[in-house]
């Protein structure tokens, strides 16, 4: 009882934060309603009772991306709006193409989880996974069954930011 | 009932009123610190040697009119100096004060949580204090504190780096996330840490000064340059928040550096039998001992060292400390395996 009260408020302050970041006129307003999104964001997985996969939330988007963010949002001025008027028609379209497909998979999702019986939706829900931390979890996890995909994102990550210094320096 | 919020309740209280009472009276104990060590005296007048100054210090800044300038941004302007409290008193919830104790016939244990990520929890919830820097810098709409806002954006990322590097080799050698863990883990291998990582400990304290701010690390808010920084356009319980919560980080990463260097609450030589004795002392009372050396360290530099220049303080961040952190860190993985 308890738990949905919260759950159903900090979905509502998600959902109204987001909306809130992309309508918002000011761009440093913009940045800040997306640091409390990310924090209630944090506050579900704690919930959830993920609390390291919380932490990282906190500590990577809200605290590290985000304050790059501001950084260059406060670095470049942009009182001034884009110069060419975007194509309102065009910018509508494609939002609802996105709407569509969106609301699309998340109907596969209601349909695929009534079709499943209650109790394979409860037995997945008791698979024990807190029996040590999760912290431990996790690290165990990525260096065993997830080693391949985590070291490609590492390359990817990789491949970045030797790309952005390419891009930045013009002698190197 | 009693257990799961009452007693929790209590210590929460209790705690952030030492806290805010301790904050308070570490601006006393700066000013005659630095009075002494340039042969002053210090604030005098408002009673015996100055020790009701903090009070009329708060008094005053109560009763100052509030000002937000014309043409400022009012929310981010209101929001800021909270934002830069909250993190700093919240980081309070994992530092373990002592071990389990026994009051009125209960065990009460020191700390107010024994969270599995505890100094994760620590390094984010400070690096969410940023922004009320960068937000009091943007929204004053003034030149100063928007060049202390970025100052400090850039200084705190660059350290952040360096000094959660250090974590990491410091969560190799311990292997646990925990405060209260890594304090049982000095334990029980018999050592400080500060004995088995000091290359980490070095660079934790100068990232730590760093981080709050503090000389020879103060460019956000270098008085000569920038007018006083971040805070020029604030004024009286506005400003004396961000104050505060300047003062609340440096007492947050000495305590932060006695957990993890110094062995927290556990007396000197935890492994020496002769020195037993000094278990008499409770473990709380080491506790503070050795955070108030840290807070001592830091007024000391303040009043030793002058100020960086920024493109030093840049390539001391980038190109010594995160290097040696780097080197740091292998050397340590790699002693792990091998021993």
């Amino acid at each position: 009882m308890f738990e949905s009260i919260l759950f159903y408020t900090l979905a509502a302050f998600i959902l109204g934060f987001g909306v809130l970041v992309v309508t918002a006129r000011n761009t440093v307003h913009c940045v800040v309603f997306l640091v409390a999104n990310f924090l209630c964001v944090a506050m579900i997985y704690v919930m959830l009772g993920a609390e390291f996969l919380a932490i990282i939330q906190v500590l990577v988007y809200a605290g590290g991306i985000v304050v790059l963010y501001l950084f260059v949002v406060m670095l470049v001025n942009l009182k001034r709006g884009p110069d060419a008027a975007p194509d309102r028609r065009r910018q509508s379209r494609v939002g609802f193409v996105l709407a569509a497909v969106m609301l699309a998979e998340i109907s596969a999702i209601l349909v695929y989880s009534a079709a499943r019986p209650a109790s394979a939706v409860a037995a997945a829900a008791a698979t024990p996974l807190q029996t040590v931390g999760n912290t431990e979890v996790v690290g165990m996890l990525l260096y065993t069954d997830y080693l391949i995909p985590f070291e490609v994102a590492s390359m990817l990550l990789l491949v970045a930011m030797i790309g952005a210094i390419l891009l930045a320096k013009k002698e190197i | 009932m009693v257990d799961i919020y009452v007693v929790p309740i209590l210590k929460i209280v209790v705690l952030l009123s030492a806290v805010l009472l301790a904050v308070t009276y570490l601006t006393l104990l700066e000013r005659k610190v630095i009075a002494w060590v340039q042969v002053r005296l210090g604030p005098m007048r408002v009673g015996p040697q100055g020790v009701l100054q903090p009070i009329a210090d708060a008094v005053k800044l109560l009763l100052k009119e509030d000002i937000t300038p014309s043409r400022a941004d009012k929310w981010v302007f209101t929001l800021a100096p909270i934002v830069s409290m909250v993190p700093a008193l919240i980081a309070f919830a994992v530092i373990p004060f002592g071990a389990t104790v026994s009051m009125f016939g209960h065990p009460v244990s020191l700390y107010i949580a024994d969270v599995n990520v505890g100094l994760l929890y620590i390094v984010s919830v400070t690096s969410i204090g940023v922004y009320g820097i960068i937000l009091a810098g943007y929204s004053s709409n003034s030149k100063f504190p928007l060049l202390a806002g970025l100052r400090a954006s850039a200084q705190l990322i660059s350290y952040e780096i360096a000094v959660t590097m250090m974590l990491v080799s410091l969560v190799v050698v311990a292997g646990t996330l925990s405060m209260v863990g890594i304090v049982n883990a000095q334990l029980s291998q018999g050592v400080w840490y500060v004995f088995l990582q000091p290359v980490a400990f070095v660079i934790l304290f100068i990232g730590g000064l760093a981080e709050t701010n503090r000389a020879p690390f103060d460019l956000p808010e270098a008085e000569q340059e920038l007018t006083g920084g971040f805070h020029t356009e604030y004024s009286g319980m506005r400003f004396a928040l961000f104050f505060l919560a300047e003062y609340a980080n440096m007492i947050v990463v000495s305590a932060v550096a006695t957990t993890l260097f110094l062995g927290g609450w556990l007396r000197p030589f935890p492994n020496v039998h002769v020195l037993s004795f000094l278990g008499f002392v409770p473990g709380w009372i080491w506790f503070l001992l050795k955070t108030f050396v840290f807070i001592y360290v830091f007024i000391w530099i303040r009043a030793t060292l002058p100020r960086y220049r920024y493109d030093q303080l840049m390539r001391l961040g980038w190109k010594v400390l995160i290097p040696l952190g780097i080197a740091n860190l292998v050397v340590t993985a790699i002693l792990k395996v091998l021993l």
